[in-house]
């Protein structure tokens, strides 16, 4: 168990690191398939990679409530950290969460789960920040849709079963669903709900 | 020959200081201090706290002076200095029953418990410019009652619900919330919390207009001003880490509470129906304006037809706002040099396709199939 | 007294956060327009508020901004809203748009060609396209939730029953990414060419509206028009007598009682630097009728 006293340091420099590490998000939501870099966040408690870390101490607040997957609810010690950083109710509930952060990718609930919004306010809906394996290496996907010159390619160890399936739910209830922001150590790659992903030989 | 207009730097620059010579006028005049805006012109004050939606008189004395005046210059900066401040919490309810009351005025009951007081109010002086004024006055002392009771009296709502012959206030709902325009952008339908929020910063102008309208017969509820009252309230707030609420310290407020037309159905005893108006300081005029106009918006809810602009929310909540106001109107100082040029582009081409059409008629009939 | 003092970029970090979120689902929704909590700026609503709120959250210390109003870098609400930045946010400033990562603008979007580490951030008074059409948000919200465009073809359509043309000038409704009818604020229509495929993100605000709405790089912007009345974007039958350029919106100057007039890049920056570059124009002005000229 941490104590409020013992809680580690979030962002060295508040107000820039914020900044910063937002510039990165927003490039990668504008821009998905690349790979955006983050400032480094200190004292995250795991498996809470810190990624993951500075994207909550930037867009996280009482106005935001959060969902936690069970590998990161399974000790106290990250919904406490995002608690004191934050302020962000931690919830049980990921259909009302505004933020869902996930470890797990292999136990990603399906996206019915989480917040569509609605046709009227289609922004009212979950942001996923997924935890995954690797941005660099792995399965080949090509990407199209706004943002992307064309198409371009994206290898990545993502790890959700049934990834394009998903993704094809998601795509046919525009201009509702859901964002991903996939996390890997500082490294992140958005897949706002317009991206289009084709699985690609080699 | 032309040279593209440069310098705007030092013009604005220059406006500026202009801008403070005018303020502060005549040297040889002593400078006005915040201490006598806030008491002297403490009815200004009030204004400008209650529509700035920020109770201190003296950041309100000082937007008021460096506003020369000019009271939505002035509750624009109030505003825009409130939107900077860190937001703690909300305080608990204000309950105005336990009010210290230093006025308090029915127009239902001729005698209730606590009585008729008249207080400071400009209701019945003669509106006869005071050539006294024009120097240093020096009024006569108020008179002081002795023994007289705390100024806590009942409200003539809680009277008349005693006996269910009103309806109900809503009661507070701990699974919802009380909403804040301020924190989320408005969307509609809107409830009556995020309503009387709206009506609580809005014009008084524009208020009492509508106001004025639904009394002229433009959404009529037939309003009684069951009980205006004004005097100090206590603000406490519920510090989660002691556990209990603390105080933190009295305000002034004006409250309104119009008793109006009644409603009922076939389920339900026919009973009076309520409008209500609060602002901080003395601001009578404001609270009933906005009574009258509270009520007016909830045709919606007590199933009243929609059919006058007082009671179309969409409309009254929209546009209530004079620092909105305010700055669209004035907007329109600001350059369209752009657009003004599309616009005339289009009108030469079309007034010369009108031109050459009327020469030839033929062409006049194609255009305008 | 309360002595105020501010923030980087002037803002608190909890309204840059809700800006921040606004933001992030306005590019992820292109041509969706976020509602978000509008804060009281230190100006005033209509005056490019949004464009403001937006550019304070996005903004940090390694850009350069640019401000232009009318396409001009000298104007007095450009120069305004410049200062305030280099003020509270300490950043550095610039006029020349190659130099610019951030650029706010007040209905032009520059000629030169926008580059991908470029963010364009408009200043939008009325975001609603359906505005004046249907006064009504709950009717316009649930319009752009069906995707139930009809009322503003309609209107398009009876411009070109009175008057032979899209009577529309500026503020040329467009359809981003295939799905939201978006008002593109009252940018002339000859720019709007300028935002499909742009390489660049650009950014809208609407302070006094609350609203934000954005259009990611590479994606569809298309005017709306008829099979028979295609878009077209208006442009003077004239170059520019500073610069020579006859590819860039004019400003028109009138230079004399007589009505002489002149014609002149509004976008100050492009005409400074064709002329640095050594083109020259005719510097004249000439006298003008408008029924010699229409």
């Amino acid at each position: 168990m941490t104590t409020v006293a013992e809680m580690p340091a979030g962002f060295a420099d508040k107000v820039l690191a914020a900044q910063s590490t937002f510039r990165s998000v927003m490039d990668a939501m504008a821009r998905p398939g690349t790979v955006q870099r983050i400032q480094a966040v200190s004292g995250v408690p795991a498996p809470m990679m810190r990624g993951a870390a500075a994207i909550a101490l930037t867009l996280f607040d009482q106005d935001t409530p959060v969902w936690l997957d069970t590998r990161l609810a399974a000790t106290m010690d990250v919904a406490k950290w995002i608690k004191f950083h934050t302020s962000a109710p931690v919830i049980a509930d990921p259909a009302v969460c505004a933020f869902a952060v996930v470890a797990d990718p292999a136990a990603l609930p399906s996206f019915e789960h989480f917040a569509f919004g609605s046709g009227e306010y289609p922004d009212r809906s979950t942001t996923i920040i997924l935890q995954v394996a690797g941005l660099t290496e792995g399965p080949a996907y090509e990407l199209r849709g706004p943002g992307i010159d064309g198409a371009t390619i994206l290898r990545a160890a993502i790890g959700v079963p049934d990834l394009l399936d998903r993704l094809a739910l998601n795509a046919s209830l525009f201009p509702r669903g859901i964002d991903l922001v996939l996390v890997s150590g500082e490294s992140i790659v958005a897949l706002p709900r317009t991206t289009r992903l084709v699985a690609k030989e080699g | 020959m032309y040279v593209a207009v440069k310098g705007g730097e030092r013009a604005i620059e220059n406006a500026h200081r202009l801008l403070a010579h005018e303020r502060r006028g005549d040297r040889d005049v002593p400078e006005v201090s915040l201490a006598q805006i806030s008491n002297q012109l403490g009815l200004a004050v009030d204004r400008v706290m209650t529509e700035g939606s920020l109770y201190d008189r003296e950041l309100a004395a000082l937007a008021i002076k460096q506003a020369r005046g000019d009271m939505i210059e002035a509750i624009f900066l109030l505003r825009a200095f409130r939107a900077t401040l860190p937001r703690f919490g909300s305080s608990e309810p204000v309950d105005t029953s336990q009010m210290q009351v230093r006025r308090r005025v029915s127009s239902t009951f001729k005698d209730m418990p606590g009585g008729q007081v008249l207080g400071p109010t400009f209701d019945y002086t003669h509106r006869l410019l005071d050539p006294v004024l024009t120097g240093e006055s020096s009024p006569e002392q108020p008179a002081v009652v002795t023994g007289a009771e705390p100024g806590i009296m009942p409200r003539v709502t809680d009277i008349l619900g005693r006996d269910g012959l009103i309806e109900a206030s809503p009661a507070e709902d701990p699974e919802k919330p009380v909403g804040d325009l301020t924190r989320d952008a408005l969307s509609f339908p809107a409830d009556r919390d995020l309503r009387l929020q709206n009506l609580a910063r809005a014009d008084e102008g524009f208020l009492l207009s509508l106001g004025y309208s639904s009394q002229r017969g433009y959404g009529r509820n037939h309003p009684f001003a069951g009980e205006i009252r004004l005097g100090e309230v206590e603000v406490e707030f519920m510090a989660e880490d002691v556990g209990f609420a603390v105080p933190l310290g009295s305000i002034t407020l004006t409250e309104c509470q119009m008793v109006n037309q009644f409603k009922g159905s076939d389920t339900e005893a026919p009973c009076f129906t309520r409008g209500y108006g609060l602002a901080f300081g003395q601001s009578e005029r404001k609270v009933m304006s906005m009574a009258l106009v509270d009520r007016t918006l909830r045709a919606r809810e007590l199933g009243e037809d929609i059919k006058a602009p007082a009671q179309d929310e969409e409309f009254v909540m929209s546009h209530s706002d004079n620092v909105q106001a305010t700055g669209f109107v004035e907007h329109l100082k600001l350059p369209h040099y752009v657009d003004f040029q599309s616009e005339l582009g289009l009108l030469r081409k079309l007034r010369k396709e009108f031109a050459d059409a009327n020469e030839t008629p033929v062409a006049l009939q194609e255009a305008a199939e | 007294m309360n002595a105020p003092t501010y923030n980087f970029a002037y803002l608190d970090e909890q309204t840059k956060r809700m800006i921040r979120r606004a933001i992030l689902k306005a590019i992820a929704i292109p041509g969706y327009q976020v509602p978000f909590a509008s804060r009281e700026m230190p100006m005033p609503y209509g005056w490019g508020t949004g464009g403001v709120q937006v550019t304070a959250a996005i903004l940090g210390p390694v850009d350069k901004l640019k401000v232009i109003d009318q396409g001009s870098d000298d104007t007095t609400n450009a120069i305004s809203i410049r200062k305030f930045f280099e003020k509270t946010a300490g950043v550095a400033v610039t006029t020349s748009t190659g130099e610019a990562t951030v650029i706010q603008t007040r209905h032009r979007i520059p000629e030169a060609t926008l580059q991908a580490h470029q963010v364009l951030v408009y200043q939008v008074p009325i975001p609603e396209p359906l505005r004046f059409l249907e006064p009504r948000e709950t009717e316009t919200r649930r319009m752009h939730a069906l995707g139930e465009y009809g009322l503003i073809h309609v209107k398009l359509y009876e411009d070109i029953a009175r008057f032979g043309h899209i009577a529309t000038a500026y503020a040329y409704p467009v359809k981003v990414n295939a799905r939201y009818v978006m008002d593109p604020s009252p940018t002339p229509k000859f720019d709007n060419p300028k935002m499909n495929n742009s390489a660049a993100l650009q950014l809208f605000g609407a302070g006094r509206e609350k609203r934000i709405y954005a259009i990611p790089p590479y994606t569809s912007v298309v005017s709306l028009d008829f099979e028979d009345h295609p878009f077209e974007p208006y442009k003077h039958k004239a170059c520019c007598a500073l610069c020579n350029a006859e590819d860039s919106y004019l400003d028109e100057i009138v230079t004399d009682n007589k009505g002489s007039r002149m014609f002149v890049c509004s976008d100050t920056d492009y005409c400074e630097t064709r002329q640095s570059d050594g083109h020259r124009g005719s510097e004249n002005a000439a006298p003008y009728a408008e029924s010699a000229n229409a």
